[in-house]
């Protein structure tokens, strides 16, 4: 069934089909998640209405952190099955990853100027999502970089891969960096424990963030299929112009459409 | 409803997420609608 | 395959040499950063001698980049990189064999320049050794590291920037237990050796991994 699924044809079908009731499902879910997140949730006895900035800053951290996820099965897909597929998918994840960790970062910069009195402070979750940020921006730049599609497939999942393995360590080195440094005194945001009241719209926002997130990754797949296609169409095009000039831009066309 | 002393940072949070999902969702729409265009072009170039 | 490993490492390291040395030039580069940290900070030796194992980090970071862009891609250009792919030896042997000749020019030089250096910058005997020893084991990771950087952006012309991009965030965690073994020595709650080990398990992990990376990169990049 999946091998079916990840046909590019069948997956331009079905995708097609699904996109709209993903985005209906996000829209609905959003909105309950929003009415709960202000309406029903009771401020923090500590922290007061801020806590609402959790709502969308805790979906943000797990989106960031689900679609680099997403680009490392399919970096595994591009270089173990040379799926074309996965390639797409991996190219469309990147730039919804990197603006979901975006949100994530600057969210928790205005919450944490109220709380901690200071925008940014060196905190290993903090400075691990900023390293996570950087890593999208290299990503996305390497991508611009390299022209031929393919070839930036393979590059790209590579450098992602290297990155998979680099994130745990990252990960460690940070949080044995700031125990070292001992920040001052920072408020654990919520903690193992969190009150039911807060706990269900937030379990609403982190899956309506994640329907969203899913509805623009299977939009963004089919622009990209669309403009691979426009891509050997354009090739096919100045071959048959000026034949001549057909082995400048000769390359396997390959799975591009 | 009253947001107490720090509104401004629950606004300009919320107000930035709308935004980059916005231009998120506005970008992803602008390409599809160029790759699009681009399609259409071809498909009349071949029946000329 | 240790003579193809040999006459690779001697071949870089002949060319480094032609063409006046790349490895004195980081050499300079080392010590420019580390001269414009003052006046940048100002010349309170108490606080340079307190933050110095940190400027000679940073600056050893900074300067294994220098260079780093043309590891691959000069072999890439004249064409001397598909010969090496097509031999029957490993690329992962020629990877390895280029990466150390590159830290051979780069990273060994500066660790053995780190204590001329770390005198301007008022650091202390033992200081000042730990910080060379620090640097011996720590700049392996950060070449292989840059390795994996260099192979993918190969045949990018005018890589230089993107590659800085690339592998600077993953040379994160070389740098903190580089510096915090580094302070360790300077005194502190944690014992000298702890960063340490951890610093050579990065340098070994960086080598299994940016060699086996670099070479895919290369393998796949045509």
């Amino acid at each position: 069934m999946w091998t079916r699924l990840a046909n590019p044809g069948h997956f331009l079908r079905w995708s097609v089909a699904l996109t709209p009731w993903l985005a209906g499902a996000a829209a609905l879910t959003g909105a309950l998640g929003l009415y709960l997140a202000w309406f029903v949730a009771p401020p923090d006895y500590q922290q007061g209405e801020t806590v609402r900035i959790m709502f969308i800053h805790v979906p943000a951290a797990w989106l960031g952190v689900f679609f680099y996820g997403s680009m490392v099965l399919s970096a595994i897909g591009t270089l173990v099955w040379r799926h074309p597929l996965a390639d797409v998918a991996q190219r469309a994840a990147a730039p919804i990853g990197a603006a979901f960790t975006l949100i994530c970062l600057v969210t928790g910069a205005l919450w944490g100027k109220p709380m901690w009195g200071t925008y940014w402070v060196w905190d290993a979750r903090l400075t691990s999502m900023l390293v996570l940020f950087l890593i999208y921006c290299g990503i996305i730049a390497l991508w611009r970089t390299v022209e031929e599609p393919n070839r930036a497939a393979r590059t790209v999942a590579i450098l992602t891969l290297v990155g998979a393995v680099n994130l745990p360590i990252i990960k460690f080195s940070v949080n044995w960096w700031s125990t070292l440094h001992q920040p001052a005194s920072i408020l654990r945001m919520g903690g193992p424990t969190i009150d039911p009241t807060m706990l269900y719209p937030l379990i609403v926002m982190i899956v309506a963030g994640t329907l969203t997130g899913i509805a623009l990754h299977l939009y963004a797949m089919r622009t990209e299929i669309l403009r691979r296609r426009v891509r050997t169409l354009t090739i096919r095009e100045a071959e048959r112009l000026d034949p001549g000039a057909s082995v400048m831009v000769a390359y396997p066309a390959g799975p591009s459409a | 409803m009253d947001l107490g002393t720090h509104g401004g940072f629950i606004l300009g949070a919320y107000g930035f997420t709308v935004l980059t999902l916005a231009l998120l969702i506005g970008n992803a729409v602008r390409d599809r609608r160029a790759q699009e265009r681009a399609l259409a072009a071809f498909r009349d170039g071949e029946h000329r | 395959m240790i003579r193809v490993f040999a006459a690779l490492v001697a071949r870089d390291l002949r060319l480094a040499g032609r063409v006046g040395g790349s490895g004195a030039l980081s050499l300079v580069f080392f010590l420019m950063i580390v001269a414009l940290v003052p006046f940048a900070l100002g010349p309170d030796l108490n606080l340079l001698s307190r933050i110095g194992p940190a400027i000679l980090w940073l600056a050893a970071v900074l300067a294994t980049l220098i260079g780093l862009d043309r590891l691959f891609q000069a072999d890439d250009e004249d064409g001397s990189l598909e010969l090496m792919t097509a031999s029957p030896a490993p690329l992962e042997i020629v990877v390895l064999a280029k990466v150390c000749a590159h830290w051979l020019t780069t990273g060994l030089p500066l660790a053995l320049a780190s204590p001329l250096f770390g005198l301007l910058v008022a650091l202390d005997g033992p200081a000042t050794a730990a910080t060379a020893l620090t640097l011996l084991v720590g700049t392996p990771a950060l070449t292989f590291v840059g390795a994996v950087g260099a192979a993918l952006t190969a045949s990018i012309r005018r890589g230089g920037l993107i590659l800085a991009v690339l592998v600077l965030p993953l040379m994160i965690p070389t740098l903190i237990f580089g510096v915090s073994a580094a302070q360790a020595a300077l005194g502190g709650t944690i014992p000298f050796a702890t960063p340490l080990t951890i610093l050579s398990g990065l340098s070994l992990i960086a080598a299994v991994v940016g060699t086996l990376a670099a070479a895919a990169a290369l393998r796949w990049g045509e």
